[in-house]
This record gives structure tokens, C-alpha cells and sequence, in this order.
């Protein structure tokens, strides 16, 4: 289980929990209780519950006949878009708001980037009656309004992040900064697979029901249960993380991430973390970071706000230094066309973040090969941007 | 003897350590805040180490941080300024920061400075103790330098008794779960707090910091320990254009 965590935090070189005392007892209660309770059956059973019911899981395993068609190969969409809300992030929000519940944490925090967690985490604490509070970086709340607006009626309490580059990296300082100051009745719902351990695995298993259900979908329309190349976007991680999961150990499996470069790796807007980040510490692990010579981390720059950040998760560290995954960049003009694409030839819009895993095809020969594009998210809430860029 | 460990066996009481941020107000005014700090009989300084992302940090320190940033101020710099700091003060100095810089620079090349510099310690809140252990202790307690931790009103005793085994100075006793920057006069459950700790029988001295702003916090942070520390409210005071008469005129105001 080379890819998986280690006793003590780590991916390879990556991870570990570097926090300040101030978080310690909080970081350690989670660790020492995590697995015990995720793995109770009756945690089980409820969480498959509200997946299944409430989320509508499992997500269909749909082939892109006409993707396929253009690229030459038998490419299948994961739908996670089809996720209520509208992304893969509720399933994690699902399982840490039991997991809070059963910690007699009743408050809620969360950061937010596009929103899509905000609004996946907006969504469990109205479900399980919970007070909700959501950190969201000043740009981030002016270039995604309407999940704004869906956290808002949903009960949350949405607070601008103004400091730095006012995106999703100041947000999570912010939630860090709410949570030391509040720690003994809130639990902090971390949006992907970053932050101290034991949040990169934890977000990990839950996402993981992706690749769970995959492995039986694909057993049934291809005769195996693995394909050829699996590609997903990587903000800090957490859509990749669940659908890689099942197959990390299976080196059949070509595991593709897609970061976003941005305005190019070149100029200083860029969100290409494998590209320019070095090794170093934010947010409670280490992990690769874009930072300067004196350790300072950058301001990134993407399209999409949701993989607008300067890090990866120490997993996704660890896939890439060990060679066990790939990583590509890619701009946002490519991104925004491949969305435009897959919205022409399969009549499915996607979220910003997800058309950079659909950027690919000139980068991968994946002629002749079983493909498994993970639909993170829908674009309902990109609209805007789309129209801004305006180029279809 | 160091300096620190000196320090806390002629006084007992009172102690003042004042913390700032290194290149605020202006880059180049590190060495005239520590000298202006010794005249006016401030006991322990601690120097910050600004980070872009200080997440332990209220307003006043990310700002002054940032100010830092922008002025240049980073570890090089920082050090050229305390090439000679001993040819005029023999306080104790303790440098304060965030792990990531102290990682690009290098763990070893970090310390060699501190020992060149003749500094006496380090905080560095989000190091986890595994990594201090294997990284710097051998070489802390070769050379007799100071590891400061944090303590909080939520730290298990157990970690405590750990933390005290593993510490050399003092131990930094937050006073409330909080970030820097809040003021508190102390509550029932704080002061309470503080006497939980006086009763374990540490083997170490501690100041409490956080929330420390004037000088009733300071009088009653006395009370319960060894001394305090104040931060956001001596960055606050500063005034650029007048630097060394503010810091006199504020630590009059607390002592
Ligand atoms: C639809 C969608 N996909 C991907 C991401 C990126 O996050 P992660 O890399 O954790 O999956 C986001 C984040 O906001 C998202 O909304």
C-alpha cells in the first residue's frame, strides 16, 4: 500500500500535520478517532444512506459516444455533476458532517473557493440542522455570485476573505484563523484532500466511493474493472483522490491530474503547482508548494476558482515525485474551449474546473484506449465566467 | 548558561518580553528597536520571522508581515542585521515564525545563524515535535539554545509534561484559544487555567502571551506567572517617524 498514508501522516515526503499548538488538540482528537468511526458499521450504513438517497449516488458511468468518436478512443464520464449540488464535494461534506455530529461538534466552518464545497457544506449543516460558516475569498465571491447566493439561502453565514490574492488560499487562512478561535464546539470541514493530517485521508476514503463505484460499473460494460487512463482535475485534489483511489496500487492504471496553468507557467498567473512549486509548508502539511526563494507563498492565478490555489494535496505530491501519476497544466484558453466542447458534443456543461481535465487530448495518445474522464462539476455556476470569456 | 535560562534565574517576576515584526515599520529598523527595547529595560525580545500566511496571526501582525514582506525583509536580510547585535546588547533574543521559511533557508544553515549571530533560541508554533527532535534538538541542546513551545488552555496534560521535557527557557503559555491580536481581561476559566499549570510543578518558567495590550493585562499576567509578553499592541504603537521615542513612551506606559 505504497501510496496510501503511513502511520504517521505521510505520503513519501509529504504531509504530516505542522500546525500550531493552538490546533493541536483538535488535529489530534480527529486523528486518534477517525478511522474508528468511519469504519463503525452504523456510520457506514448512514452515510451510504444519504448517499444514495439524498446525493442520488451512484453517479452513472456514461460513455461520451462522440468524444470518443473525435479522439479515437472508448472515453467514459464519471458523473459527478449529477451530484445534488452539482459536484463531487458533497460527498465528503456528507461524511464529515456525520463525523462532526458523532465528535458533538455541532457548528460548522468551511472554506470555499468556487463554492461548490461552500455550498455542499451549506447544504449538510441545513440537513442535520447545523449552524454553518463559510470563508470565500472577495474575488472568488464576485466571479461565482450564485453559489453565493444558494450558500446564503441555505442558511450559511458567508464571510469575505480580503486578505492576499483573496482566493481560496486566504479563505482556508481565515477558516484556520475562526477555527483556533473557536475550538472546542466546531469542526472544520476541509474542502479537499490538504490540510493537517488526518484531512488529506479522511477526505480521500470519502471521495472514494468514485472509484468504488467504478470498478463495478466498468466490470460491466468493459469485461474489467479498470481502464487504460484515468483523468481528473487537481485543485488541492479531493475529485482526483476519490477517483484514483481503488486503483493507486494498480499500475495498469494511468493516473493523469490536471492542474491549471493559468495564463501560462511562463507568466506569474498561474496555478500550475507541480510546474513551480518546490517542496514547503501550508496549511498544516508538506506538500508541493508555489512559493518564492524566501519561502513566501505566491499569489496564483486561474480561471477557475477552484483550482486557484498554490498548492496540491501531499497524495498528489507523493503521485507525482514517485512518478505513479502524471501531471499536466493547462491554460485556461485551452480549458475554456475544451468546456465548450464537451458542451457541443455531449451536451453537458462543464464547471470551469472539471473542462481542464478535458484538455488533454494533444498531450496523451489515448487512441485505442479505455478512458475515464471524472465530470467533477457542473457549469451552471460558471456561467458568467463563460459569458465574460465569450469565445463561442 | 544561556542568556534565557540566566535570565529566568535572577528574576522570577515581572518579566517583559516584547515581540515585533522584523522589517516593520522599515526594513532597516531591526537593530534600533532591539537597542531602543534593552534602554528601556525590556527583559526578552522576540523577533518575528514575517510569513505571507501567518494563520495563527490577527490583523495587525498579517499587516505588519506584509508590510515586512514588501519591504524585503526575509531570513538573509534579517540575519546581515544581527551580524553584530551583541556589540551592543547582551538581552536575550529569541527569533518567532512559521516553519516554511525556516525551511527554505535550511534547518542547519537556520542554526548555524542563530549560533553565529549569538541568538538564544527559537519559536516556531507549527514545527511538530517529531521534526524538531530529529532536526534541532541534538544540536539545542549541544549548544545550549532555547526551543520555546506554546502551550494552550487546551493542551492535554500529558502533552504538557512532554512539551516541559522537551523545552529549554520557558514555555509560552497562551492565554486563551485564540489568535494574536484579542484583547482579553481574563476570565474565571483563564485564571483557572493558569493555576491548573503553576500546580504541575514544570520544571521550566512561563510567560503568557496573546492578548497581552496594556498594563492591567500585564500586572495580572504577572500575577499568575513569571511574566508576559505583548505583540500586536507594541506593533501597533510604533510610529515610523518618530520610532525610538514611541517604543520608549509605550513601555513606560506598561511598566
Ligand atoms: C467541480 C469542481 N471540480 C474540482 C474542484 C477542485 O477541487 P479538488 O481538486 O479538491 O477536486 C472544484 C473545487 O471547487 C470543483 O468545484
Amino acid at each position: 500500500m505504497k501510496y496510501n498514508v503511513n502511520n504517521d501522516g505521510f505520503y513519501g515526503d509529504f504531509g504530516g500535520a505542522y500546525i500550531p499548538e493552538m490546533l493541536f488538540s483538535n488535529i489530534d482528537e480527529l486523528r486518534k478517532n477517525y478511522l474508528s468511526i468511519v469504519e463503525k458499521k452504523s456510520f457506514t450504513k448512514e452515510f451510504n444512506y444519504y448517499l444514495k438517497k439524498y446525493v442520488g449516488r451512484p453517479t452513472p458511468l456514461y460513455y461520451a459516444k462522440r468524444l470518443s468518436e473525435k479522439y479515437g478512443s472508448k472515453i467514459y464520464l464519471k458523473r459527478e455533476d449529477l451530484c445534488h449540488t452539482g459536484a463531487h464535494k458533497i460527498n465528503n461534506t456528507i461524511g464529515q458532517i456525520l463525523l462532526a455530529r458523532e465528535l458533538k461538534k455541532f457548528k460548522i466552518i468551511a472554506e470555499t473557493g468556487a463554492g461548490q464545497h461552500g455550498v455542499a457544506t451549506a447544504t449538510v449543516c441545513a440537513l442535520m440542522g447545523m449552524e454553518c460558516v463559510i470563508y470565500m475569498g472577495e474575488v472568488d465571491i464576485e466571479r461565482q455570485r450564485p453559489n453565493v447566493e444558494r450558500m446564503r439561502i441555505l442558511g450559511a453565514d458567508v464571510r469575505p476573505a480580503t486578505s492576499g490574492s483573496k482566493t481560496l488560499k486566504d479563505a482556508t487562512n481565515e477558516a484556520m484563523r475562526h477555527w483556533i478561535n473557536n475550538p472546542d464546539d466546531t469542526h472544520y470541514i476541509i474542502g479537499s484532500v490538504v490540510g493537517p493530517h488526518p484531512y488529506p485521508d479522511m477526505v480521500a476514503r470519502f471521495q472514494s466511493v468514485i472509484s468504488e463505484e467504478l470498478i463495478i460499473q466498468l466490470k460491466k460494460v468493459e469485461g474489467r474493472d479498470y481502464p487504460d487512463y484515468i483523468i481528473a482535475c487537481v485543485g488541492g485534489g479531493s475529485n482526483a483522490a476519490g477517483i484514483f483511489y481503488h486503483y493507486l496500487n494498480n499500475p495498469k492504471v494511468n493516473l493523469i491530474g490536471v492542474e491549471a496553468a493559468g495564463l501560462g507557467v511562463s507568466t506569474n498567473k498561474s496555478a500550475a503547482t507541480t510546474k513551480l512549486g518546490k517542496k514547503g509548508v501550508l496549511h498544516g502539511s508538506k506538500t508541493l508548494l508555489m512559493q518564492d526563494e524566501n519561502g513566501q507563498v505566491t499569489e496564483p492565478y486561474s480561471i477557475s476558482a477552484g483550482l486557484d490555489y498554490p498548492g496540491i494535496g501531499p497524495l498528489h505530491a507523493h503521485l507525482f515525485e514517485s512518478k505513479r501519476g502524471m501531471y499536466i497544466s493547462v491554460e485556461d484558453d485551452k480549458a475554456m474551449n475544451a468546456g465548450i466542447e464537451l458542451s457541443r458534443l455531449e451536451g453537458i456543461i462543464p464547471a470551469i474546473e472539471t473542462a481542464h481535465a478535458f484538455s488533454i487530448f494533444d498531450n496523451i495518445d489515448i487512441r485505442g484506449k479505455v478512458v475515464v474522464i471524472n465530470l467533477s462539476g457542473r457549469g451552471d455556476k460558471d456561467l458568467e465566467t463563460y459569458i465574460k470569456w465569450g469565445k463561442y | 548558561m544561556n542568556r534565557i535560562n540566566k535570565l529566568f534565574q535572577e528574576k522570577k517576576n515581572n518579566i517583559l518580553s516584547i515581540y515585533f515584526t522584523a522589517g516593520y515599520p522599515s526594513l532597516n529598523d531591526t537593530v534600533e528597536i532591539i537597542k531602543t527595547l534593552d534602554e528601556s529595560n525590556v527583559d526578552l525580545i522576540e523577533i518575528g520571522m514575517p510569513f505571507s500566511d501567518p494563520i495563527a496571526d490577527g490583523p495587525i501582525i498579517q499587516y505588519s508581515s506584509n508590510v515586512a514582506i514588501d519591504n524585503g525583509m526575509n531570513l538573509h536580510v534579517l540575519f546581515k542585521q544581527l551580524a553584530n547585535i551583541r556589540k551592543i546588547t547582551n538581552i536575550p533574543i529569541i527569533l518567532m515564525g512559521y516553519v516554511n521559511p525556516v525551511y527554505q533557508f535550511g534547518y542547519d544553515k537556520f542554526i548555524n545563524k542563530i549560533l553565529d549571530c549569538d541568538l538564544d533560541g527559537m519559536i516556531l508554533p507549527d514545527l511538530p515535535f517529531d521534526d524538531y527532535k530529529t532536526q534541532f534538538k541534538p544540536i539545542f541542546v549541544k549548544k545550549n539554545l532555547s526551543f520555546i513551545s506554546l502551550i494552550t488552555p487546551n493542551t492535554s496534560e500529558d502533552r504538557i509534561i512532554q512539551i516541559d521535557d522537551n523545552s529549554n527557557g520557558f514555555i509560552y503559555m497562551v492565554s486563551s484559544s485564540s489568535i494574536t491580536g484579542k484583547k482579553s481581561s481574563f476570565n474565571k476559566s483563564q485564571i483557572q487555567y493558569f493555576k491548573r499549570i503553576n500546580n504541575l510543578s514544570l520544571k521550566n518558567p512561563r510567560i503568557i502571551g496573546f492578548g497581552i495590550s496594556d498594563k492591567k493585562s500585564y500586572n495580572e499576567a504577572c500575577k499568575y506567572s513569571n511574566g508576559a509578553i505583548i505583540g500586536t499592541n507594541f506593533i501597533k504603537s510604533l510610529d515610523k517617524n518618530d520610532l525610538s521615542n514611541s517604543i520608549r513612551d509605550y513601555i513606560r506606559l506598561i511598566r
